[in-house]
Parts: structure tokens; sequence; C-alpha cells
């Protein structure tokens, strides 16, 4: 079985999670005799391409399409981005991309026929732009290849035109792949409807939707109006291959709790603090971090002045390549208050690295994780509840950090990719 | 008589903080950034302390004793002065040697321990003046408090350390329709003497000078004189920091030329006089009482101390800080205390001030930092590892007797 798989990125380049996904999955598929062409936006050279066939976006030109796809593109190709559908990157370096694309204005439409078009590949200021673009060429390289796959699968809103394009062009069955939604990225009355509307057609003209879980394809049935038997959830796996835990010395001898992730409403962190203070009310000797940076930081910081437990409360800040592992390994406890998560691969990281971790029920890793603890994300009682128990009661975090990594380390993409190929057989007639 | 023109400059350097990461606590317990330090200390004593100095010193010999000026250096900047530019020492040492310079006494961390702490707070006045002793030969005989921070209270407590001049803003919201033109007394201890900035004058030296939007500008010493002549009070109070001169002014605005002409210019007409605070208040009579019941300071438009404590960050940075005195009081160990000293540095609060928007210019001026959240942030994570070392050493200290208990007990088991 072939697939002609649409992605955004792909390791090592990554900014977010949905390459680290998409190499986890293309790697599961090949163990399940699956060969993938991956296709992506801008490819620097040196993916891994011993699991999948990669082609790069940028090097194919277009060719004048049907006019049915040239239709539906002609809506889409020159709305421009608004804020606020950036869906992976943290806000330093979406501040970057922005001000670096300023800096080198957009081509015109006109030029888009039989060039070339160089994508960014990023999560910048004209991304509408570059999803149309993308499905462009996405159909060009559909039909130039169409011998060569059974099955479509498109990954996240950004790839969904190339899906769809590819499907309208070929015939071949399509199958969209759900990681996150418009509902996890902002409040209800925040949702960016032009986002919003290139997700219901991808999930519309799908013949299958995968959900990365329960939750997420419960949004996927009520939001999208999307029937449910057409829709499958799949859980996310991790890759830890290759991976050590990292020792390292310790400079406080109190215990740490760990937040690490985007300081954004969407992660919950103001619960985290909440929780904190009452832990501080009944305990010393323990520490607060919350890791990363986020539109909601400095509210954060000010939050922690004002319960008066800064000095027992700490920020640092985004945290990037090793530190990540190392503020893990610094960790005694870990934990996620996210009042959305489709999925949430954080808490299994920092399971693998022995971390007993607090997850919020409204996350997809909950579904799946049994040794974490699992509380309400606005239960904060609940929240300094277990903290204070994993702090005190050295039996009950040795068990979880035990059991949490076996269990982790049993999550393999390998059965992800599985359930996948059986989705895949479903639609393929 | 005379009229009196007090000239005082305020020396200062922070010791800033290195950025201290999370990672940092409990592993490396140095704080500073001395690199910056020096360098920033470097550039200031070519620009302004070396050159001001031997123009001062100039005029001194110049004029003799008609030529007088008053100068408040704080601990941390001679700390700095010794560490990289011995030099400026010496040519403050000649300043003081020629009589005609009178030192003032403060906290010697530039800190805003009258605000928290009155045992702290007697414990760094002596200190400071400990140091001016040490270094210049000369014991300050009036004080001026961090920022020219001042309230009824605090006056209270300065008279209660044996001096009898203070030094404080002219801030209008106190003054009402009096002038700052003339000397004041406290009115809980009306045997301390008061002297406030004439902040319009000395504003138009230290901000407006080189404004060239400024309707006066340029501004020459004839001009500044008529300025003073007009001012119908017995004492003008010009009160500025000393890098005024040659770093926040340019040389090439002609500060410096400015500075020159000044005492000639002032001399040659006769209806006034320069003198210092001691001398000034011993001459002039206090003309009435002034309540101070909230503490004021020279700083931003409000004269008030919400530059260093008006938002939450920095109250509970400044509380965090002072809940240690107790601890630290049951330890007699130079290291902490001098950590504890730096980090009450006003300046790393000034740093976490969030008044961007009305003095934005003079707050983002002097900040090392992007935003007050880095600042604060920064600044926790020092304290917090300052706070371990504490907890350590009361730990050790409380220990001492439990092990000596042990003894008797392995005793026995021979």
């Amino acid at each position: 079985m072939r697939v002609l798989m649409f992605g955004w990125e792909f390791p090592p380049h990554i900014a977010g999670g949905l390459g680290t996904a998409c190499y986890g999955i293309v790697k599961g598929l090949v163990e399940n005799g699956v060969e993938t062409i991956f296709v992506m936006p801008s490819a620097s050279g040196d993916e891994d391409g011993s699991v999948a066939t990669i082609i790069n976006a940028s090097d194919v030109p277009v060719m004048s399409v049907a006019s049915s796809v040239d239709e539906f593109l002609d809506k889409v190709r020159f709305v421009r981005v608004g804020t606020n559908m950036i869906p992976y990157t943290n806000p330093d370096e979406f501040y970057e991309l922005v001000e670096a694309e300023k800096k080198q204005r957009e081509v015109s439409s006109d030029k888009i026929y039989g060039s070339k078009y160089r994508f960014s590949g990023k999560y910048g200021s004209n991304l509408l732009e570059e999803v149309a673009r993308y499905a462009m060429v996405g159909g060009t390289i559909a039909v130039e290849h169409q011998d060569e796959f059974d099955v479509i699968h498109a990954h996240d809103w950004l790839t969904y035109l190339a899906g769809i394009a590819a499907k309208e062009l070929t015939g071949k069955p399509l199958v969209v792949h759900v990681h996150a939604t418009s509902f996890d990225r902002g409040s209800e009355d925040m949702i960016d409807s032009r986002v919003y509307s290139i997700e219901k057609r991808g999930m519309e003209a799908a013949d299958k939707v995968i959900a990365v879980s329960d939750l997420t394809r419960n949004i996927v049935i009520n939001k999208y109006g999307i029937s449910p038997d057409k829709v499958v959830t799949v859980h996310n796996a991790v890759d830890f291959s290759g991976r050590e835990n990292l020792q390292v010395e310790r400079g406080v001898r109190d215990k740490v709790v760990t937040f690490l992730g985007r300081i954004t409403f969407q992660k919950g962190p103001e619960y985290f603090i909440e929780a904190a203070a009452k832990v501080l009310k009944r305990t010393s000797g323990v520490r607060f971090v919350m890791a990363g940076s986020g539109d909601m930081m400095n509210r954060c910081i000010r939050h922690a002045a004002r319960l008066g437990i800064s000095d027992r409360f700490h920020f640092t800040g985004f945290l990037r390549g090793m530190d990540v592992q190392k503020m893990f390994a610094l960790s005694d406890v870990y934990i996620m208050p996210s009042v959305s998560e489709p999925f949430g691969i954080s808490p299994l990281e920092a399971m693998r690295s022995n971390v007993p971790s607090i997850i919020s029920n409204q996350s997809g890793a909950a579904e799946v994780l049994k040794y974490a603890f699992k509380v309400d994300f606005w239960d904060v009682d609940a929240m300094a509840d277990d903290i204070y128990a994993l702090l005190n009661y050295p039996a009950l975090a040795d068990f979880a950090a035990k059991e949490g990594y076996e269990e982790v380390n049993r999550l393999k993409w390998n059965h992800a990719a599985a359930k996948m190929k059986k989705v895949y057989e479903s639609v393929i007639k | 008589m005379k009229k009196s023109i007090c000239l005082y400059f305020q020396v200062h350097q922070p010791t800033r903080l290195r950025l201290y990461r999370f990672f940092d606590i409990g592993k490396d317990s140095h704080y500073y950034d001395d690199f910056t330090d020096r360098t920033i200390l470097h550039r200031i004593a070519q620009k302004c302390y070396l050159p001001m100095n031997q123009l001062l010193l100039d005029l001194i010999k110049k004029y003799g004793k008609d030529f007088k000026v008053t100068f408040s250096i704080t601990g941390s900047a001679l700390e700095q002065f010794d560490r990289y530019e011995p030099e400026v020492v010496r040519s403050f040492k000649e300043l003081a040697d020629t009589g005609q310079v009178e030192f003032l006494a403060e906290t010697y961390y530039h800190s805003l321990a009258s605000l928290a702490n009155e045992g702290e707070f007697k414990h760094q006045v002596e200190k400071h003046v400990k140091a001016i002793e040490d270094h210049f030969g000369v014991t300050p005989k009036a004080f001026r408090n961090t920022e020219l921070i001042y309230s009824d209270g605090i006056g209270k407590q300065v008279y209660g350390m044996g001096f009898k001049t203070m030094l404080t803003e002219g801030a209008r919201h106190i003054l009402g329709w009096k002038s700052p033109d003339f000397v004041y007394s406290n009115p809980v201890q009306p045997g301390l003497k008061l002297l406030l900035r004439n902040y319009q004058l000395s504003d138009d030296i230290a901000f407006r000078f080189s404004d060239q939007g400024w309707k006066d500008w340029p501004l020459t010493a004839d001009k500044f004189l008529s300025w003073m002549k007009a001012a119908d009070g017995e004492v003008i109070n010009l009160f500025m920091d000393y890098e005024t001169f040659g770093e926040h002014q340019k040389e090439a605005s002609g500060i410096f030329d400015f500075m020159k002409a000044l005492p000639g210019v002032v001399l040659a007409d006769g209806s006034l006089e320069f003198t210092t605070p001691t001398l000034c208040a011993r001459k002039h009579q206090s003309v009435g009482e002034i309540e101070v019941p909230d503490p004021i300071s020279w700083a931003d438009e409000e004269r008030d101390v919400t530059a260093w404590l008006g938002n939450e960050l920095q109250q509970d940075a400044f509380n965090k800080l002072y809940e240690q005195s107790e601890k630290l009081a049951l330890l007699n160990n130079a290291v902490l205390w001098e950590d504890f000293g730096h980090l009450q540095e006003s300046d790393h609060l000034y740093y976490m001030s969030t008044k961007f928007f009305s003095d934005g210019e003079v707050h983002s001026y002097f900040n090392p930092y992007n935003t007050p959240y880095e600042a604060f942030i920064n600044y926790m994570n020092a304290l917090s590892d300052f706070i371990i070392r504490i907890d350590d050493a009361v730990a050790t200290f409380g220990q001492a007797p439990a092990a000596e208990e042990v003894k008797p007990a392995k005793k026995k088991k021979k």
C-alpha cells in the first residue's frame, strides 16, 4: 500500500509538534508495510529520506490545472493572514517570522502559473496564501505521481486544500488528520472563520477523518458537523528512540514542580499559579517553574507577585533544545493544566524522564495515560492535593514515575500506524 | 544677607545583576555583571568624573573660599571606583583636601532601607559615614537619603542618628504655596533643618540644558544668574546627579563651559554666595515646619516612591528581600551581609517599574532590561539563591549546640 502524504514540516527543521508527529507516523507506516511519498512546502534536503520519499513543493512548477480546482482556489488565493491563526509556533519566533517577511514582500499572484514558488514552510504572516499555493502545487504533484499511491493523507488545515486538490484531480480517496482545531487555538468567540472554513471543507471532502483523541473527535463531530461514523480516533504516540535521559546536577534541594509550554489561555497557566499558592501555604521546600513564553506570561508574573510567591515561583522564558531536557531532569512533578489540549505530548516527555505528571481531563493525553494524575483544569484544589501528595509521599511518586516510564515506552507509533493502515483500507475501493 | 547657593551632586553607580537564570539557583552565587559595571564606569569616569572633578578643582583654586560644592557618593559607587578606577577616588580626595567640599551621608547601598527597617537603615548610614571617612578623611555632618526620599518619620530617625541637616525634594504637593527657597524644619524634631531642592532651576541644568526645543535654549551663565536672582527666597538648592556633566548632557552641549563660567558670573554680581548644606543650615533660620506624612522623593512627576514600589512586582520583591533581615541578624557572615546590601540597591526595583508611559524616557535610559518583567524574574532568581544561602547558614547556626550533644553520647559507649 502506498500513501501520498501532505505535511507542513518534517524533522530536523520543526517549529512545532506537527513535524515530529508526521515523522513518527511515517516511520510507523514503514513498519506496517506502507510506503509514503511525503510532500512538504519547503524541504531542506537533510530530512530522513530512508522512511519516505520526500518531495519539496518549492521545486515543483505549477501547471495550469483543471478549472474546477482553479475555481475553489480562486476564493482563497488572496486572503491575507490575520492574527491568532499561527498554529504551533511560539510568539517569539512568530514575531521574528513576521518581521522577516515584512521585509521581503510577497510575489504578485499572476506569476503563479508555470513558475516555482519558494515556500517558507513556516507559520508566517502570509500563511493563507502559502496554503493556497501549496494546494496548487499539491495538485500538480498528485497528477505527476498518480500511479504511485493509493490514498491521500493530509495533516491539519494547512494541507487540507492540497489534499482536496489531489483528490479532485486523481480521484483517489482522501484521509484528513486532525491534530488540532481552531477551537484549541482560541476561545470560541475568537475563531478565525477563514481557517475554520478550510478545516470544515477538508473534513467534508475527506473519506475518513482521523482525530488524535476522543476529545478532538467530539469537536470534529459537534463543531464541524461531521458524521460520527466517518471520524476515527487514533491516539498519538511518541518516539524516544536514541534518547538518553540527562543527568543534571541540581542546584536547589527543594522539590521542583514544572509547567512547560506556551503561556497562553489554552494551557491554563493561571490554574497552576493558584494551585502553587495553595501548596505553598501547607508546605515549604518546593519551587514552581513556569517554562515557556506566550501572551499571558506578563499577566502570570503579576499574578504570582500579587499572591506573594515570587521567591518560590520562577519563570525561565522560552527554553530551547537541551534546556528542555534539563528542565525535565530538574523536575519532581510535571503539570499540564490545559483548558483544551487535542493531545499534549509534553507529559509523555516528562514521564519518559521519570517525572510523575498531573494532567487535565481536558487533554487527549488523559485518554491514554493511566499512570498520570488527572484533574479538571479548573479544580485547583485537586491539583494542589496531587502536587502535595507527590511531593510528600515518596512511595506514590516513585510508583508513578516507574509505571509512567513503562507506560509511555509502550505508546508506539507502530501501533498508531497500524490503525491508520486500517483506515486506509476502509477507504480504498 | 547674601542669598545662598547650594550646589550638590549625587554620585552613584548600581551593582548590576548578571543574567541569572533559574538553572543557576543553588549553583552559582555570584549575582553581578562585573564586566558591564566596569565598562560603564570606565566610560563615565572618562566623560564625567575625571574631567568634571578637574574643572571643579580649577574653580576652587581660582576662587578660593568663595566657591564651594557638595557631593554624596554611595558606597556602591566607591566600591566600583576602588576596584576599577582608583584614579577617580584620588581626584575626589584632592577635592576633599581643599576644604571647600562637603560630603554628605546617605545609605551605603543607595537603598530603600528607610522605608523598610529602621535598624538596617541605621546600619547602612553608619557604614557609609565610615566609608567616607576612610576614603576622604572627612566626617559627613548633613544627610541625604536615597533619591532624596523623606518623610516626617524618616527625618526623625535621621535626627536620631545625630544629623542636624537633611536634603530633600521641594515637592509641589507638600509645599503648596510655599517656596522651596527657604530653610524649613521637621515638625517632630524641629532641630532637623531641611533644605529643599529647587527642581525648576536644578532641572534647567540637569534635564533641559541641551534641549534645543526648549524656549530658553541655549542656557548661559548670565541667564541662569538672572533667574536665581529673581527667585524670592534665601537659598537656592541646585541638587542633581553628577553624571549630568558629560554623560546625560554631553560635552558638546557646552555643559562644561557653562559650569566653568557660572561661579565667575555669580561672584562678579555679588548678591549670591556659594555654600554647602551644613554652612547653609547654620546661616539661615528655619522659616517654619513642613509636614510630610507620606514619603516624597525627587523622582518622576509624582515625586513619591512609586518608581520603586509602585506595582505588585516591586512590592513582592521588596517584601521578600526585607523579610530576610531577621534571619541575617542572627548571622555574623560578612559575605551574606554584603550581598544583602547589593540586592537592596534601589536600582533593581527601579528596573521593574511599569511607569513607562509617563516618565518613560528617564526610566528606559537607565534600564538594562527590555521589560520590567525580565528585571523582576532575574532579580527574584538571584534573591531566591540568596535566601537559600541564608537559610543554610541559619540551619547550621542552629545545629551547633546539637552537634555538641552528640559527643557525650559517644563517651557513654566507651
